[in-house]
């Protein structure tokens, strides 16, 4: 309450999506502006949004910063469709608040459970990457509390290195407090989903390529089948449903749909359930039930970008332990060779992992960003006693075929493996000392990777 | 919490006006929540709860009457230093006590003489048992729902509602340095639809989470010769 000094937050043990590594951290809270300049003011500390990075990187070296008490909403202006907000407003809201008045993101990652800072910092892309690139594309500007204490506003033509910079800069340069976006307008709250089974990799890559143009593509692949069926896939395209697109009945209310029962899981149970028995078996089970889905259908948003925000706190299906993801991105003329041999890794020395996802991306934007034109394969594996070796096995393929991996997924890369995939994280750090953001922003993930 | 029963409000449809002292803060709320709700109408009122004479005056600028009217002042003070120290003792007494009934007397008089409206008072479960940590704090909260309880009865007969409302832990500034208990603990989201719910339902106490309505009853039932020697 209003006497309280300005809090100092609180020793807890914090973790990412992943629910793995845990580490202990003072976790601050600001409520305001003001608190949020109090805030940071030590050394060694990170912005935390919802938490739905996979890995460490929202987790500070010394000090995480929430911003979710900073989710006021300061204009919306419906010419232009530009909103201005706090750093802590969730995605979810913002689709609530604006899909009944015919607008969404352009850019969704697969669940709507972040904040903006954190669909700024890691620069996300979603299933329309090849067309509409990352979020950094819609953003007008933003404002961002630095490491010498300032607040600036940057844009593309004000402060545009701290701009660029900052997106896809995971945090480590300075915490947003503030962010205009744009809003693309729809007519429905639903899409056009075209779905389409590929026997195997090949065929998979070919049907991305015959689909360059439709707004949304993604394929989940069966990480588990072999031989003439290694990389089999359902891949699916969609486009924001028109309103003539809708049947008749739902053409009154284009923005209405029932909504799903959100399930729970209650506790992480000891011993994930998940082995690779039963994720052959989901795999099989899963494939053939798409299969019979071929061809055009209408799905609700909800159900169509984020499958998984119906099951609250799914990530302890994968047991006490956590889980981690790999995800992946391989420059386009090494991907098939690279695909096949993580897959061919994968089915032999894994249990395999049930969410599988193929994506192919468009053009590489900003300084250290992850996507680049090619194929990003992301993998979800329980914490387990092989985990830190296959993890590398799989690091060693994506590097001799010239890829790298996502920071905001990350947990377990090395040092090495990170620099030597990705050469412009050592501008990044270059910058970072340049600027004093290296002793002030600090995450675990930055000290892990030497940034 | 305040801010997350506006929200709820105006998303229900409410026109609302925002009374506080920090102006600069309720243009901020204001702004917000005509971005959620365009179609509403939000005023802001400065509204100082410790200045009971500026009061009347606030109550008398608001036009038309509005139908609920909400007090969700509260400080926590400095407990210690107001074991011993009259201005630290007066601060907690008034802001949460004093100020609140006082300005809710004058809502609740023209209620009366309209004959409508729902009075709803964010009183506190420390008010239902004095302890150790914040008794005075705890004094005041029991003072404030004594002040209501008796509202109530007085207003029955008039057509005005009186809700209290007895959170237990809700996270939220005031408690963003503690560690709570995830299962005590309420959103501040919950406590707006809780309210609103009893507003609806013309409910009398709330406890948002009905765990507290357990544990409660047990802390008020233990006697007094054994509670004096605990630590809670
Ligand atoms: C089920 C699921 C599906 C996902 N799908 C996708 C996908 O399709 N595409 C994709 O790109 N990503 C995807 N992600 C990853 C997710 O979009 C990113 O990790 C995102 O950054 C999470 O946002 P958050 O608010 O939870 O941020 P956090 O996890 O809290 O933080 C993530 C990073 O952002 C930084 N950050 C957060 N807030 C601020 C701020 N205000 N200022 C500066 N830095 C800040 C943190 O320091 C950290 O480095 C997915 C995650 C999940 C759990
Ligand atoms: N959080 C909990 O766990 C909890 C539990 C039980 C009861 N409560 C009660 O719930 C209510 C809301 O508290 P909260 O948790 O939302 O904390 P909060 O954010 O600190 O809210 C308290 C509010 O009271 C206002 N206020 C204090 N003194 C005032 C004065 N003299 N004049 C005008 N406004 C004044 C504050 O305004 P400023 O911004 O100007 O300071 C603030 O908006 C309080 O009555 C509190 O006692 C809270």
């Amino acid at each position: 309450m209003s006497s309280n000094p300005i809090p100092n937050g609180r020793q807890e043990r914090v973790t990412g999506w992943g629910r793995y590594p845990i580490v202990e951290t003072r976790l601050v809270q600001p409520a305001s502006d003001a608190e949020l300049s109090v805030a940071t003011r030590s050394d060694g500390l990170v912005a935390r949004g919802n938490g739905r990075g996979y890995g460490d990187c929202a987790v500070g070296k010394d000090a995480s910063v929430q911003t979710l008490a900073l989710d006021r909403f300061e204009s919306f202006d419906p010419e232009t469709g530009i909103v201005v907000a706090q750093s802590g407003v969730l995605l979810k809201t913002i689709i609530d608040v604006f899909l009944p008045r015919g607008w969404f993101p352009y850019v969704t990652p697969g669940t709507k459970f972040v904040s903006l800072g954190g669909m700024a910092a890691a620069d996300v892309h979603g299933k329309n990457h090849h067309v509409d690139g990352t979020i950094r594309r819609w953003i007008e500007w933003f404002e961002i509390v630095c490491a010498d204490g300032q607040i600036r506003r940057c844009s593309r033509t004000e402060n545009n290195e701290l701009f660029e910079a900052t997106i896809g800069g995971m945090g480590l340069t300075g915490v947003i407090s503030r962010i205009a976006v744009r809003l693309r307008r729809v007519q429905s709250a639903y899409i056009q989903q075209q779905t389409f089974v590929a026997p195997n990799l090949a065929a998979a890559m070919e049907l991305f390529d015959r689909h360059e143009s439709a707004t949304y593509s993604v394929a989940w692949i069966d990480c588990l089948a072999v031989g003439e069926a290694m990389g089999r896939s359902i891949v699916m395209l969609g486009e924001h449903a028109t309103i003539t697109d809708l049947p008749v009945d739902l053409r009154d209310d284009p923005f209405d749909f029932p909504l799903r029962k959100a399930l729970g899981v209650p506790f992480a149970p000891p011993i994930s359930p998940l082995n690779r028995f039963s994720i052959q078996a989901f795999n099989s089970l899963y494939y053939a039930a798409q299969k019979r889905k071929i061809g055009q259908s209408l799905a609700d948003y909800d159900s169509y970008f984020y499958p998984l925000d119906s099951i609250h706190d799914w990530n302890r299906i994968y047991g006490r332990r956590g889980f981690v993801q790999h995800q992946c991105v391989l420059p386009e003329e090494r991907s098939r060779e690279g695909l096949l041999e993580l897959l061919q890794f994968i089915s032999r020395h894994t249990q395999g992992s049930f969410l599988a996802v193929l994506k192919k991306f468009g053009k590489e934007e900003g300084p250290w960003s992850f996507p680049m034109a090619g194929y990003s394969l992301a993998l979800d594996f329980p914490v387990n006693y092989n985990i830190e070796s296959a993890y590398a096995a799989l690091n060693e393929i994506v590097l001799r075929h010239a890829g790298r991996l996502y920071l905001a997924k990350d947990a377990l890369m090395g040092r090495d493996f990170a620099h030597d995939s990705d050469h412009r994280l050592a501008n990044f750090k270059m910058f970072r000392e340049q600027h004093g953001m290296k002793q002030k922003f600090a995450s675990v993930l930055s000290e892990r990777i030497d940034l | 919490m305040a801010q997350a029963f506006a929200r709820k409000m105006a998303n229900d449809g409410f026109d609302l006006v925002l009374a506080g002292r920090n102006t600069d803060e309720l243009d901020a709320i204001r702004r917000d929540l005509l971005v959620r709700s365009p179609s509403c109408s939000v005023q802001c009122l400065f509204f100082d709860a410790m200045d009971m004479e500026s009061h009347r005056e606030m109550i008398d600028r608001l036009s038309p009457l509005p139908e609920v009217a909400a007090c969700f002042v509260g400080s926590m003070g400095d407990e210690i230093a107001a074991r011993c120290d009259a201005g630290a003792l007066a601060l907690i007494l008034r802001s949460n006590f004093e100020g609140p009934a006082n300005v809710l007397g004058i809502v609740a008089k023209r209620f009366e003489d309209r004959g409508s409206g729902t009075i709803v008072g964010i009183s506190s479960v420390a008010g239902e048992r004095g302890r150790k940590t914040n008794y005075i704090y705890g004094s005041a909260k029991a003072g404030f729902t004594a002040f209501l309880s008796g509202l109530r009865n007085q207003l029955q007969s008039a057509g005005v509602h009186v809700v209290t409302v007895l959170p237990g832990f809700v996270a939220t500034k005031m408690t963003s340095h503690l560690s709570l208990p995830p299962a005590l603990t309420a959103k501040p989201e919950a406590v707006a639809s809780a309210i609103a719910k009893a507003i609806r339902k013309e409910t009398n106490v709330i406890y948002v989470k009905p765990v507290w309505f357990v544990i409660m009853t047990i802390i008020k039932a233990i006697p007094e010769s054994i509670f004096k020697k605990m630590s809670l």
